[in-house]
């Protein structure tokens, strides 16, 4: 990279000092692992779910983290469409975050079906939520697709943005929609996912960890992606460069295969 | 000139570029009905699923249709550098947004006229209450028109883009397709009043995607 690439870029090369960073990553396994532990040991079985019921406690925290991940998204695209606050650091943090948030809502997903089998009998149900969260999870899918579209790094960047607070916006009326067809078309869903209000001293031990240990690692998996993305964008200027600092010495062909294509 | 002024040149010049290619009735069209065709072929005919579904596959239709008719609405701006011309043209963002869902609203509009025919002819549906089944078709066909256009101009000048608005734009759509069948649902088999906030909700939803599109057009035109 240049010299006045990297000024440029200046402090926005990374998000987290990188001990800080390897401090959210230890933090993060060591309370997976209590999660483990009290989650699979300790809690009780749930008495009329038995042993199902604790596929909550990655459950829940993954969807929490998919909603966490989409709102930054949201609030990075705005922020990188506000003109005062434009600045590629937002950009970046948005497709980093809903990156993490389509594999959150995944397996938020993923791990409702394995649940939903042995207690409501079927892996998926018409459920309002249920289908906000699928409709949640192509929207962004649809936003990932787009990011990978090869363009200048604002074009892509403002395009995205769009995209992004598109999605948004349609998150509510989505959910509207979806309640309103279940609501008017059935009377009350055959089960009710409300939680206990008298739960178990060490399942919302459990619970709260699992929340607490998936943020951690939220914090960790966003900067460790962000500095992908930095890294990649220098690769392929490096490449450009190289591929030019070739031809100018009168060395024929560059020397990476792709690299010619790249200001597509 | 004004806003309004400005889109209705813009609408002017989509419509009589169809009405000079007819790429909408000759070939949109009929692929509107071949899909029918295909639903009674899928379903059958006989035990009369295909009219207790009807809506369902009206709105599919049209949706697929949608997806056709962005592509033909950007796709005549691709070609001769036609959207060079719409920037240097200095007419405002929004009234180029509005122009173009204009024209695309009003081919959806006759398109879904000949297939709610093809589907009272062919499906033996009889449609009761016409007034909330006309005011969510123009709800939905309004809101179908705006995203679509939105999402025309953010792929426009993507190479895949017959690929990836397809992806953007059907997950953020599912609202309508799905007030809009139930609307119609209500207005064929009643209640009529079920139909009512249906109607509300497909209206918010134009509303609010004619102005996002206004606001977001001017700059995803300038850069695409």
């Amino acid at each position: 990279m240049s010299a006045t690439a990297l000024e440029a870029r200046g402090s926005s090369e990374r998000l987290l000092n990188p001990w800080v960073r390897r401090g959210f990553g230890i933090a993060a396994l060591a309370s997976l692992v209590a999660l483990a532990i009290v989650g699979l040991a300790v809690a009780p079985p749930d008495a009329v779910q038995g042993d199902a019921q604790r596929i909550m406690y990655v459950h829940v925290p993954a969807a929490w983290l998919a909603y966490l991940a989409f709102g930054v998204t949201s609030v990075s695209s705005t922020l990188y469409l506000w003109p005062r606050t434009r600045a590629l650091v937002w950009d970046r943090i948005a497709g980093a975050s809903a990156e993490l948030g389509v594999v959150f809502t995944s397996l938020t997903l993923v791990l409702g079906s394995l649940w939903g089998r042995p207690v409501w009998g079927v892996w998926w149900a018409w459920d309002a939520r249920l289908v906000t969260t699928a409709v949640l999870f192509f929207l962004y899918l649809g936003y990932l697709a787009l990011r990978r579209i090869p363009a200048a790094v604002d074009v892509r960047a403002k395009r995205c943005a769009i995209a992004a607070l598109i999605a948004f916006v349609d998150v509510p009326i989505v959910h509207f929609s979806v309640t309103w067809w279940r609501t008017l078309h059935q009377q009350a869903t055959v089960f009710n996912p409300k939680l206990d209000a008298e739960i178990h001293g060490s399942m919302a031990l459990a619970l709260w960890l699992g929340v607490l240990a998936f943020t951690l690692l939220y914090v960790y998996l966003l900067d460790l992606r962000y500095r992908l993305e930095v890294l990649d964008e220098d690769r392929d200027e490096r490449e450009l460069e190289t591929a030019i600092a070739d031809r100018v010495r009168g060395a024929g062909v560059p020397t990476a295969p792709g690299a010619v294509g790249v200001s597509s | 000139m004004n806003l309004f002024q400005e889109a209705a040149l813009i609408a002017g010049k989509d419509l009589r570029i169809e009405r000079r290619a007819r790429v909408v009735s000759q070939q949109i069209l009929p692929f509107g009905l071949i899909v029918l065709l295909l639903f009674a072929f899928a379903l059958d005919p006989d035990r009369g699923v295909l009219r207790r579904v009807a809506p369902g596959l009206f709105w599919v239709t049209v949706l697929l249709a949608t997806l056709l008719a962005i592509s033909r609405s950007f796709g005549i701006e691709s070609e001769n550098a036609a959207r060079d011309g719409l920037r240097l043209s200095g007419l405002d963002g929004s009234a180029v947004f509005l122009g173009k869902a204009a024209a695309l609203a009003l081919e959806l509009l006759v398109f879904e006229a000949l297939l709610t025919f093809g589907v009272v002819v062919l499906f033996d549906v009889h449609l009761a209450a016409l007034v909330p089944l006309c005011l969510a078709t123009a709800a939905a066909t309004v809101g179908l028109a705006a995203t679509g256009t939105l999402y025309g101009v953010l792929a426009a000048g993507i190479r895949a883009r017959e690929t990836l608005v397809p992806v953007l734009m059907l997950p953020v759509v599912a609202p309508v397709l799905l007030g809009a069948t139930r609307a119609w649902e209500s207005s064929i088999d009643g209640p009529t009043s079920d139909a009512w906030p249906w109607v509300a909700m497909l209206g918010v939803f134009a509303v609010l995607f004619v102005g996002i599109g206004m606001l977001a057009f001017g700059p995803l035109l300038e850069e695409s």
